[in-house]
């Protein structure tokens, strides 16, 4: 594709993230309430942890600091990152029939769909992650990274946690196409991201085999891998590979499982 | 501009059968054999009843849907090999759904496809007022589409696939539930659009007042076959002692009248293992 042209493709996809964004700001009320939600359990899972770490100092090398800024950073990471379960609106496309017009647009359903989540993403990132954080800062005090580099790194680390996030949801939400309706799936999923992200517990404390296994699937890349980048407790260069990894995994997924949707489209209705 | 030759597409559904965990694959033809042809410049009215294999065509017409038999060209491309290029010569509106934002101004989903279709910003800004003052959308262009009402929102979904000016529109029965005003409106706006500008027009509707003022030529599909393809006239002939087209038309369903040969079979049944 020459330069001019991919030029023009990309703007388009910045002007979907765009109104992405502007589309969840609309719902102002429910990023309200999702902030100040967020922000008291922060709180809560403070304290839970704080007495954790003082009973048995040390564990799983963190300190008492490092626990509370984890907590506060995955409360931050809810709702860019959809810990807590967000479908896609796709799929209730797919089971409405809608998405015929999406399928019929000259453009990437994939790359649509995640330009919007994208938009999504920055919006709750602005509303639902840094006033819970500033809270939790003030409260209880907060260890911050220490150079611009070590910052950049969190950045883009972060940037990697949404698209393995959207990277997974995004296959969730396609799987309506073969099993016609997301909500088992998507149980599944809010079970599995909440428990094997970190969001739960860090996944440092999962024990053997367990530990293993957390450490070595796409939902540690959500939440455990940039709260480490975060708190330097991980090598930044593995830990942006492996998130890397898994988007392009999740991803190559789902432009694959795309194109299955696109040859055995069943739309429904009308 | 638009030609199909012996289209049909079969989808293989899984039925549960009596016994426990068993499912047997059975075969269900929404359109089959389907041959026509539309001449540029014409307005065409594509009947049937509920299920008859409408839609289905649309989506074969627009590349989303591949036919298992037969061939078809829409604006003289293979519609499923190149959907993405076909796009920018076809318009496409579903009465029952939308393309717009609707969290965000009408006038937001527009510039959204001026960048989808590579539309230059003079011509875009040239066809946005021509349409804006046809369809009356002054009032209501900044204004968020999920307050819209659906007279509003249609119009905004018809200006939406013809702000890239092709030369083909397909609607997909695009006066439902609107009131007699701007059922009215739309059928002028259509009227115009294809007489002025010669954009071939294809129409699935159940209200036959469209037809009647809109198309020069209408086909009926039923069990996913053509049974009908004539003028208007022709269709009332089918019948010539009803009074009104609703009976015309209602025969040509039930199989009353003498196109319809084959014995009365719904779709949903239509099952062969």
């Amino acid at each position: 594709m020459p330069a001019h042209r991919r030029g023009v493709v990309f703007q388009l996809y910045l002007r979907i993230a765009g109104y992405g964004f502007r589309r969840h700001s609309t719902y102002r009320a429910a990023a309200l309430a999702g902030a100040f939600t967020n922000t008291i359990f922060g709180v809560l899972r403070a304290y839970v942890l704080i007495a954790l770490w003082e009973a048995r100092p040390g564990l799983g090398g963190y300190d008492v600091a490092d626990a509370v800024t984890f907590c506060f950073l995955t409360q931050a990471f809810i709702g860019p990152m959809q810990v807590f379960g967000g479908t896609l609106q796709l799929a209730q496309r797919v089971r409405s029939g809608d998405v015929a017009i999406d399928l019929m647009r000259p453009a990437s359903l994939q790359l649509w769909t995640m330009a919007d989540d994208m938009g999504r993403a920055a919006y709750l990132f602005l509303v639902r992650s840094v006033p819970p954080t500033l809270v939790g800062a003030a409260l209880f005090g907060i260890t911050v990274p220490d150079s611009p580099w070590h910052w950049s790194a969190f950045g883009v680390s972060f940037v990697m946690g949404v698209l393995v996030s959207f990277g997974w949801r995004y296959l969730v939400a396609l799987s309506t196409c073969w099993i016609n309706d997301d909500r088992g799936v998507n149980a599944l999923s809010v079970i599995l991201t909440g428990f094997f992200s970190g969001m739960v517990l860090p996944l440092n404390l999962f024990p053997g085999w367990l530990g293993a296994f957390a450490n070595a699937a796409p939902w540690a890349a959500m939440v455990q891998v940039p709260a480490d980048v975060y708190l330097g407790t991980r090598e930044v260069w593995g830990a942006l590979a492996f998130q890397g990894a898994w988007a392009a995994v999740l991803l190559g997924l789902g432009a694959f499982a795309t194109a299955g949707a696109r040859r055995k489209v069943v739309i429904q209705g009308g | 501009m638009i030609e199909l030759e012996g289209v049909g597409r079969s989808f293989t559904v899984r039925r549960r059968t009596g016994r426990l965990l068993r499912r047997e694959k059975a075969v269900v033809h929404a359109v089959r054999d389907l041959s026509f042809s539309v001449a540029p410049g014409e307005f065409v009215g594509y009947l049937g009843p509920n299920g008859a294999g409408k839609s289905t065509t649309i989506k074969m017409m627009t590349g989303i849907l591949t036919p298992t038999e037969g061939r078809l060209r829409v604006a003289g491309l293979d519609p499923s090999r190149r959907r993405t290029v076909l796009a920018r010569r076809i318009g496409v509106v579903f009465g029952q759904r939308t393309t717009l934002w609707w969290d965000l101004p009408l006038r937001d989903s527009f510039e959204l496809v001026r960048h989808l279709y590579k539309v230059d910003r003079n011509t875009f800004r040239q066809r946005l007022d021509e349409l804006t003052e046809l369809l009356e959308l002054t009032s209501f262009l900044h204004t968020p589409v999920r307050q819209l009402s659906l007279g509003q929102r249609m119009r905004g979904d018809i200006a939406a696939a013809l702000l890239h000016a092709p030369p083909v529109l397909v609607l997909d029965e695009p006066t439902i539930g609107l009131d007699v005003v701007s059922k009215a409106a739309l059928r002028a706006f259509l009227s115009e659009l294809n007489a002025e500008r010669g954009t071939t027009v294809l129409l699935t509707t159940h209200d036959l007042g469209d037809v009647e003022r809109l198309c020069n030529r209408v086909m009926v599909i039923d069990q996913g076959r053509l049974s009908f393809d004539g003028t208007v006239e022709d269709l009332r002939a089918t019948a010539p002692d009803e009074s009104s087209i609703e009976d015309v038309v209602a025969r040509l369903y039930t199989g009353g009248g003498t196109a319809a040969a084959e014995p009365a079979q719904q779709l949903g049944s239509s099952v062969a293992q």
